[in-house]
């Protein structure tokens, strides 16, 4: 899911930190970046897969045009990671493909 | 939901907004404006009021200048909504938005779009693998976030955004493992004869040529005159590949930044209904407007580069011209005309060079229109290039009938990434002028808004 991360924070990065939940994994990132941003600094490369091909997804255009960048943010699907800052005890999930819907089999009443 | 009303309502936040509203608060107008970030400033001047300092020098002298607006702006009196997302403007002036989980709208006596511009696609093999990003999206990371490319990064592309990401990740210590200019040594000849223009915007010259001076004493290599550009990589990029004089060059990187130009952000004027033209020049759509940015008889004014790329100093320029015509149609303030004659100058001051850029800098038609077909060009439904050649050898017309031959453009970007694609790739292959095929009509919600947003 992660691995080595294609940015690094710097020391241009100061002030305080939270920490947010990636695919059950802890990260700590500095309080108000994007969560595009803060999972691109952690090392995740793929962030969703597409929806026709399931092919692996991440941001292009960071500023809200493109939507590679959605994922889950705290149960809410498809939300575009780039616009959305970080908060603490946040967790975020990939997405998959496209969105299945959760229908429960009833038995009746569906005829 | 509030019902809240304003004269002016303008969205977009970068120097049209803020410009448009200090004016427009001088001459006594209530405004408000809606902007997508939470802080003013834009992408050109983005987290411009709460970067550290060490950043702002980093980024350099015309990113800090940013600042003085940014203050003005703040100090404006303008009511600054920020993280809402507009997803409808209605042509009698009420705008619907979401901010903070919450639909709200808020009518204008006028509205000013002011949404700026974006990364021109750059539509070659490979371009959606992870790895890959647009160069503006690189300085995003940076401006917002301090974030830098961990290994060796690969640059390429042309326009003055590129070489300025290099300047600025050579400042901050980035190793640049290439910078691969597409600018054609044609497009350096067809230039010279906007010379005698862009001699008089010697300013900008100056700062691009000093740009790339310093790009190759650092030791980059550069690959200029490059064409043919394609991401290699199956699960990711690993390299870029790409022909210089003659050869095929192939360089390894996991960090890819493209960028070719911007393009107007014209997604709400679409959605308006405006009237929009071809710019043959930038090679995009542009709305029709009045010579103040107003769109036909509506309500509505269009200013800085959602109406056309002129850049940030001119859009600042054209955002107080719109609000000095908006003050005008509200009977509000006295010798405007003088004021107006004055920014004009400014702006023809101001937008000298663009020609020379246009032409310059113009994309090469190969990583416009894909000469490959199993190149994708629409991302979010995964249409290539060889599938719209198809629709329209079945006698598909214009970008609207190609949604319904493959659902070209109906994914969630709505067509920003693939509209001026589709635009160009259907007025070759139907072998006519981009004019005559037109562009999707674009209709509200032009952003995801949840159902639980409008519930109270």
């Amino acid at each position: 899911m992660t691995t080595d991360s294609l940015f690094r924070l710097s020391n241009l990065a100061e002030g305080a930190t939270v920490t947010i939940d990636f695919e059950g994994q802890a990260m700590e990132v500095p309080e108000g970046i994007s969560v595009a941003a803060a999972l691109l600094a952690c090392g995740a490369r793929d962030f969703r897969s597409s929806v026709v091909g399931d092919q692996p997804r991440a941001p292009y255009c960071m500023m809200g045009v493109c939507f590679e960048c959605l994922v889950e943010i705290d149960g809410v699907p498809a939300r575009q990671s780039c616009l959305i800052p970080v908060r603490g005890g946040m967790c975020i999930k990939r997405q998959s493909g496209a969105p299945a819907l959760d229908i429960e089999d009833e038995g009746e009443g569906h005829e | 939901m509030s019902d809240v009303s304003a004269d002016l309502v303008i969205i977009g936040c970068g120097p049209a907004g803020m410009s448009a509203a200090c004016e427009a608060r001088a001459l006594g107008l209530s405004v408000v404006v809606l902007d997508e970030q939470n802080e003013a400033g834009g992408q050109i001047y983005r987290r411009i009021s709460t970067a550290p300092a060490p950043l702002k020098e980093l980024l350099g002298a015309d990113y800090a200048a940013g600042q003085r607006l940014a203050t003005a702006f703040g100090d404006s009196g303008a009511r600054h909504v920020g993280g809402a997302a507009v997803w409808n403007v209605s042509p009698a002036g009420v705008v619907d938005y979401v901010a903070q989980g919450r639909a709200q709208k808020v009518s204008g006596q006028f509205v000013l779009l002011a949404s700026g511009a974006m990364e021109r696609p750059f539509p070659i093999k490979g371009w959606t693998l992870p790895g890959v990003m647009g160069a503006g999206a690189g300085q995003i990371m940076l401006k917002g976030a301090g974030t830098l490319p961990r290994d060796p990064v690969v640059l390429a592309g042309c326009g003055p955004l590129l070489y300025l990401l290099a300047w600025q990740y050579l400042r901050a210590g980035v190793k640049i493992r290439a910078l691969v200019d597409t600018t054609s040594w044609a497009a350096h000849l067809r230039a010279l004869r906007h010379g005698a223009a862009a001699i008089r915007g010697w300013r900008d010259l100056r700062k691009g040529l000093e740009l790339l001076s310093l790009i190759r004493r650092e030791g980059v290599q550069v690959y200029r005159g490059a064409s043919g550009l394609a991401i290699e990589g199956a699960e990711r990029a690993e390299g870029l590949l790409f022909r210089h004089r003659k050869e095929m060059v192939r360089v390894p990187a996991s960090l890819i930044l493209l960028h070719q130009g911007v393009v107007p952000n014209a997604q709400l004027s679409w959605s308006v209904g405006a009237k929009h033209e071809w710019n043959a020049e930038q090679l995009c759509w542009q709305p029709l407007t009045d010579a103040a940015g107003r769109l036909g008889d509506l309500p509505i004014y269009v200013a800085g580069d959602s109406r056309a790329i002129v850049g940030a100093k001119a859009s600042a320029i054209q955002g107080r011209l719109a609000a000095l015509a908006i003050a005008g149609q509200l009977g509000q303030g006295a010798d405007t005309e003088q004021r107006a004659r004055q920014l004009q100058g400014e702006m023809a001051q101001a937008t000298h060079i663009r020609p020379f850029l246009d032409v310059l800098y113009r994309p090469l038609d190969e990583h416009r229109i894909p000469p490959a077909d199993d190149v994708l060009v629409c991302r979010c439904e995964e249409v290539t290039a060889g599938q719209i050649r198809h629709y329209v050898a079945l006698g598909c017309q214009g970008p609207n009938q190609a949604k319904a031959f493959g659902r070209c453009g109906m994914g969630p970007c709505q067509g920003r990434l693939c509209g001026l694609t589709v635009t160009e790739l259907i007025a070759q292959a139907r072998a006519v002028e981009p004019s005559q095929v037109g562009y999707y009509r674009i209709r509200p919600p032009i952003k995801p808004v949840l159902l639980g947003d409008f519930t109270e």
